[in-house]
């Protein structure tokens, strides 16, 4: 019986800095899919009360301590950073996402202007304040994207493309790095 | 182009993949006849004006779309879920 | 010549750049066109056809004539107008169209023959005989044609692509425009203030305005300090907004790292998709030429362009000027000339009532009827109320009038509207819609006017946005009111007037094209290309349609405008295209065995936008075939490898979920039992075949769908449409679990040795079972399931395993004799059998092509059913798979015919899908669409390929050639 080792999907790249903004890989843990069967949300609201959760509204993040629930697309939510209640079972499909998806973090003065080369979304703090997600595009790449400070942002793409999503906002940063030395 | 979800709000068409008229939900009883079905799966009309047609949000949150718009002037009407349409639910 | 203490350039930062070799100064904060005017550079160029030589028309984006190369590196720019492209330390321009040099061009013969060469004079004179218009004419016309060149390596430079978003858009930075944006931001809204030039402010930098009693530059700087201080503001200058779109979008090209050296990671050029809440036009208006003989020698320039240069860089272009215009504006050039101490030796009015009190000679109701100069303007020759005369002069200011920048206003089909009153379009009202045009585009040309209009502009804005309208006073400035009277051209005289300089079109040239009957504007433009030129006709259409409305005997309104379309300046493919290069194109997907593959040499092949392995190259193999031939012996005798993970994998549950199945697939899924898999069959709503896969049933509200890695994306659409269509309310869910799960297939009839030795308690699954096992701590899934022919599992384990597995799974295979195989191997091993693949079901076919119309369940409605029992979709005269069987190399794509029917597209009886040489068989095997086939085993029949020049005959079979039992895969 092999031990087999556990690789994340960017296998640890070092973080990178830019312009006092850095892009790094991010450990969301254990992610699983909720998505409640028709009429079922407020069983699994009342399933999730006991974490400090409720099934989120379209587009919100809701948090209590480690644990955050993000809306991931119709009739769907990611419960990220705690074990689903079994229960839940009953009223919604529940799936394993936990490696399915590469995290990247971005942080810093730059991090929405990065956002807003390959993302063709109003990501302005007044339009897409803190505790707010979405589904968008991050160029050709499905993504989830949520706010998680004025200055900091959680790209979540499939991990197949981590390398390219990195590379993207790598070039990002590198460009508006070069910017701002030039003016 | 831009097209307002009703989940993720309003959002630019390339999020979107364009399916076509929404003749496609009206989708003729197994038995019907193959006229029914070609007509079902064929014959558009293709008006000057105000069309629904259906789209997907790809890019988004995967929801099927009815977007009512006019194909002179660009407006761009009404966007509806499919699924929250009237007689949606079989 | 350059003035002491005028100009806004930066005395502090000389700079240095060359022009055809030749060094020359300027300062920071010159065009290139104002730094060879103070260098008293006055040829930059030679015309588009008749190689005339030009210089500078203008001072802005619009410039016609001043274009030139820009050499970086290995790579060169062309067209540059020198008007737009600032000089920096090492800038290399250089002129276009010459040979040898500048001042002696060989072609400027052209020039000589062009009686011979007016409009449609290629179309009338290469049209016969026809064979030389590609072998002679054509590559003779392009040689002599076109302005600049490329360097013909790839532009490796770095552009940008980015999105911005605002409650306002304020598009020009002049007396309008900033007035908008400062109302707009006064009132907390979010303002983006676009400028396409280097420094804010319009004319109000360009000419001698005073605003509030201040000189218009200084109040400039004091309002952009206020609005640089405030948050909501963005001020983006070297930024032209090309083009109006749909709901408040708009593009506009940022020159980013254009005026300066080049810097790691600067991009050239940022390609903005701006999208804006309101947005208020402000682009000003351009100055427009008039017509008369010789018209285009360096020397001759709009008025305006005189002031900018004046006024702006502090530069005047020569000792003596003359003015030509039809307005009263114009005069300020005079005046300010004066100012500044330049000879003004006479203003030419053409209209007879004008005024004649300047302090210069005035000749009224004037006309100019020649100029001379080879290289540049020597006199100017006119003919006015009291004679004719000559004056010596180096330059001439001409102004025509001014046309309204109304080009945004017509991007969503908007038709500007003729003002009687100052010769000139103006935007139609809504043309596009949340767009409000103020001050000179709206054809109100007066600072104090144009003030009024901006703010009157943002309070309009601000209303729609629900926002209150600061109350603030307006601006104290000019308010002349615009006396013009509209001359277009030269009546009565000998020579070519010109009006499109870039394209080298005449006044001549647009009264043949409605002589020959070319008389919709549309069609003139095409018959002349007069305003298909970089310019887009901005210094020439109004002029053209005037001249074509005079010939036709129509009036401007009637004879209308050509379209103008985006983008409103020339605006590079690779801005638009920015990140889209190499990797950029489109997303790599890596599988978890990804670096383990290369390691052991394999090449990588793209499968949709996966990189699989080919083969994995074994020492002393010298082809892919040898690889591929022992890949395949090895599953077929032992075991493989191989990485499977890119299949689509759909994690459906619910009580409805295998009703769900029952509707998407053609066969029955309610009725499998749970631990088992089936094959199943997705029709498209028209009856053609969609995809095809496994599904695993995991519990009894629990499903595991597999698709093609090709259809995956495609699948997922599909369900979604028949869920949130035709069964929303049912109790099912699926979501995408492909990357959650990397999986391998173990194949061969060593595989249930292999499995054993890594899983301990091997689970006794039959042929189409699945079990949950673990592999230590880590839960896995075991499915036994076939797609080479033999004895088949697949693996799969939770994503971060994936490396490690694969790398465990390949070293127990090479100790059994076995080892990793590669889409090649894995190719030949499904044709072998028979399986379809993409290559099959392209989407004409449909289950009963396949032969799987037994598959379509009689008992059941499922999506394609009706359609696929259409008349024409099922019977002999359908393509269906076959086999075929050769001893020579057939091709994918090849046609098949009967043997002795003639080759030809009426006797085709159908293609070949998928080949390969099959190490199995010794003999090369194809999947294959043949009519009626299914009754033709047997039979022999010829594929032809007339590109890859195969013409053999085959042997038609059943198209399963291996194992056609099934006796191995139960094993």
């Amino acid at each position: 019986m092999p031990d087999l080792i556990a690789k994340s999907p960017l296998a640890g790249i070092a973080p990178l800095t830019r312009g006092g903004t850095t892009l790094a890989e991010g450990q969301a843990g254990a992610i699983t899919s909720i998505a409640p069967y028709p009429g079922r949300t407020p069983q699994v609201g009342a399933l999730l009360a006991p974490l400090g959760l409720s099934f989120p509204e379209p587009n919100r993040v809701v948090s209590q301590g480690a644990a955050r629930i993000l809306w991931a697309g119709r009739e769907m939510a990611f419960l990220i950073g705690a074990e689903a209640p079994a229960a839940l079972a009953d009223h919604a499909a529940m799936t394993d996402q936990s490696d399915g998806w590469a995290l990247l973090t971005l942080a810093g003065p730059m991090a929405e202007a990065a956002l807003m080369r390959p993302v063709p979304l109003d990501l302005r703090l007044s339009a897409f304040p803190v505790g707010r997600t979405t589904r968008a595009p991050l160029n050709h790449m499905q993504a989830i994207l949520t706010r998680t400070g004025a200055q900091e942002f959680e790209v979540m793409v499939f991990r197949s493309m981590a390398r390219t999503a990195w590379a993207e906002l790598a070039e990002a940063l590198e460009v508006l790095e070069a910017r701002a030395k030039a003016s | 182009m831009r097209l307002t979800c009703p989940l993720c709000g309003e959002r630019d068409r390339r999020e979107f993949y364009y399916y076509g008229s929404e003749d496609y939900l009206n989708r003729p009883a197994p038995e019907a006849p193959p006229q029914a079905w070609d007509d079902y799966l064929h014959n558009r009309d293709n008006p000057a004006g105000v069309v629904r047609d259906l789209w997907y949000h790809d890019m988004g949150c995967s929801s099927w779309l009815v977007v009512t718009r006019n194909t002179v002037t660009h407006e761009i009407l009404a966007v509806e879920a499919v699924a929250d349409r009237k007689g949606g639910a079989a | 010549m350059r003035l002491a203490g005028k100009g806004l350039i930066d005395r502090s930062q000389p700079v240095t750049f060359t022009f055809d070799g030749t060094t020359y100064q300027g300062f920071r904060g010159d065009t290139l066109a104002s730094a060879l005017l103070a260098n008293d550079v006055r040829l930059v160029g030679r015309s588009f056809k008749y190689h005339r030589p030009r210089g500078i028309l203008t001072a802005g984006s619009e410039e016609p004539n001043a274009m030139v190369e820009i050499v970086e590196g290995n790579q060169q720019t062309p067209n540059v107008r020198a008007t737009v492209q600032e000089v920096f330390d090492g800038l290399a321009a250089r002129s276009q169209n010459r040979f040898p040099s500048l001042k002696f061009d060989l072609l400027g013969i052209n020039d000589r023959l062009s009686p011979f060469l007016s409009a449609g004079f290629y179309y009338k004179t290469f049209m016969w005989p026809r064979p030389l218009w590609e072998k002679l004419y054509e590559p003779l016309i392009r040689r002599a044609a076109g302005l600049g060149s490329l360097s013909g390596r790839h532009d490796e430079a770095q552009y940008e692509k980015a999105w911005a978003f605002c409650d306002v858009l304020v598009i020009g930075s002049g007396p309008a425009g900033l007035l908008a944006a400062w109302t707009a931001a006064q009132a907390g809204a979010d303002v983006i203030l676009a400028e396409e030039e280097a420094r804010m402010g319009g004319r109000l930098v360009s000419d001698n305005i005073r605003v509030d009693g201040q000189p218009g530059a200084d109040w400039v700087e004091g309002l952009l300090a206020d609005l640089k201080a405030m948050p909501n503001v963005r001020l983006m200058t070297r930024t032209t907004v090309t083009g109006a779109y749909d709901d408040g979008t708009f593009g506009a090209l940022e020159r980013v790292g254009l005026h300066r050296a080049p810097a790691p990671h600067l991009p050239r050029e940022c390609f903005w998709r701006i999208v804006a809440g309101q947005s208020v036009l402000a682009a000003g208006a351009l100055e427009r030429p008039i017509a008369f003989p010789d018209n285009d020698r360096p020397g001759i320039m709009l008025a305006s362009a005189l002031r900018t240069y004046l006024h702006r860089y502090g530069v005047v272009p020569g000792k003596r000027v003359a003015l030509i215009a039809n307005n009263d504006a114009a005069r300020a050039t005079a005046r300010d000339l004066m100012a500044a101490g330049v000879k003004v030796v006479a203003i030419l009015d053409t209209r007879p009532d004008a005024s004649v009190v300047e302090d210069c000679p005035v000749y009224v109701n004037a006309q100019i009827t020649g100029t001379a100069g080879r290289l540049g303007l020597t006199s100017v020759t006119f003919r006015h109320a009291g004679g004719t005369a000559t004056l010596e002069v180096d330059t001439l200011a001409v102004s025509g009038g001014w046309n309204p920048t109304v080009h945004l206003t017509c991007h969503m089909n908007g038709r500007p509207l003729w003002r009687e009153d100052i010769a000139a379009f103006v935007p139609a009202p809504d043309a596009v819609p949340r767009l409000t045009p103020a001050g000179a585009c709206n054809g109100t040309f007066s600072t104090a006017g144009s003030f009024r209009e901006g703010q009157e502009a943002a309070q309009k804005a601000l209303a729609a946005l629900g926002k209150v309208a600061p109350d603030m006073p307006l601006p104290q400035a000019e308010d002349a009111p615009y006396a013009i009277t509209p001359f277009w051209e030269t009546p009565g005289v000998e020579g070519r007037q010109w009006l499109d300089f870039a394209n080298d079109v005449t006044t001549k040239d647009v009264k043949l094209s409605a002589q020959e009957n070319f008389r919709s504007v549309e069609h003139m433009k095409r018959y002349t290309t007069q305003g298909m030129a970089p310019d887009q006709g901005k210094n020439s259409n109004v002029a053209a349609l005037a001249v074509l409305a005079d010939a036709t005997g129509r009036g401007i309104p009637q004879t209308g405008t050509t379209t103008f379309r985006p983008p409103y300046v020339p605006t590079s493919i690779a801005a638009m295209g920015a990140g889209g290069r190499g990797a950029g194109f489109a997303p790599q997907r890596f599988l978890t065995s990804d670096q383990a593959s290369r390691d052991r040499g394999a090449p990588m092949i793209e499968a949709g936008l996966w990189y699989r392995p080919s083969y994995f190259p074994k020492p002393g193999e010298t082809t892919w075939l040898e690889a591929c031939n022992r890949e395949t012996r090895m599953v077929r005798d032992s075991v493989g490898v191989a990485d499977v993970s890119t299949l689509g994998k759909i994690d459906l549950q619910g009580k409805d979920a295998a009703r769900f199945l029952d509707l998407v697939y053609t066969n029955t899924f309610s009725t499998l039992p749970v631990g088992r898999v089936r094959y199943g069959l997705m029709l498209r709503e028209d009856g053609h075949v969609l995809d095809d896969g496994t599904s695993a049933r995991l519990g009894e509200h629990h499903f595991l769908m597999t698709t093609t890695t090709a259809a995956a994306g495609l699948v997922m659409r599909h369900l979604d449409f028949v869920h949130q269509a035709f069964c929303a309310g049912w109790d099912v869910r699926f979501t995408s679990v492909t990357e959650a799960w990397a999986q391998f297939a173990v194949a061969g009839p060593k595989a249930r040795d292999l499995l054993a030795t890594l899983l301990g308690d091997m689970p006794d699954l039959p042929f189409m079972g699945v079990a949950d096992v673990t592999l230590g701590r880590v839960k896995a899934r075991l499915f036994r399931i076939s797609f080479s022919g033999e004895q088949g599992y697949e693996i799969a384990v939770p994503t971060r395993y994936g490396e490690a597995l694969f790398r465990d799974l390949v070293a127990r295979a090479e100790t059994m004799g076995g080892g990793p195989y590669g889409m090649e191997a894995l190719n030949v091993l499904r044709i072998e059998k028979g399986f379809i693949t993409h290559a099959e079901i392209h989407g004409r076919t449909t289950a009963f092509d396949i032969g799987m119309e037994k598959m379509v369940s009689a008992k059941k409605d499922c999506i394609g059913k009706a359609a696929a029992a259409r008349p024409g979709m099922l019977g002999p005269e359908r393509d269906q798979l076959v086999g075929l069987k050769a001893t020579a190399a057939m091709g994918a794509g090849a046609h098949l015919f009967t043997p002795g029917d003639r080759v030809h597209r009426e006797t085709d009886q159908g293609y070949v899908t998928s080949v390969c040489y099959s190490p199995t068989f010794d003999a090369h095997l194809a999947l294959a669409f043949l009519r009626n086939g299914r009754a033709r085993h047997g039979e022999k029949i010829r594929v032809v390929d007339h590109l890859r020049k195969i013409d053999i005959v085959a042997e038609v079979t059943d198209p399963v050639f291996h194992d056609k039992e099934g006796v191995k895969l139960r094993a």
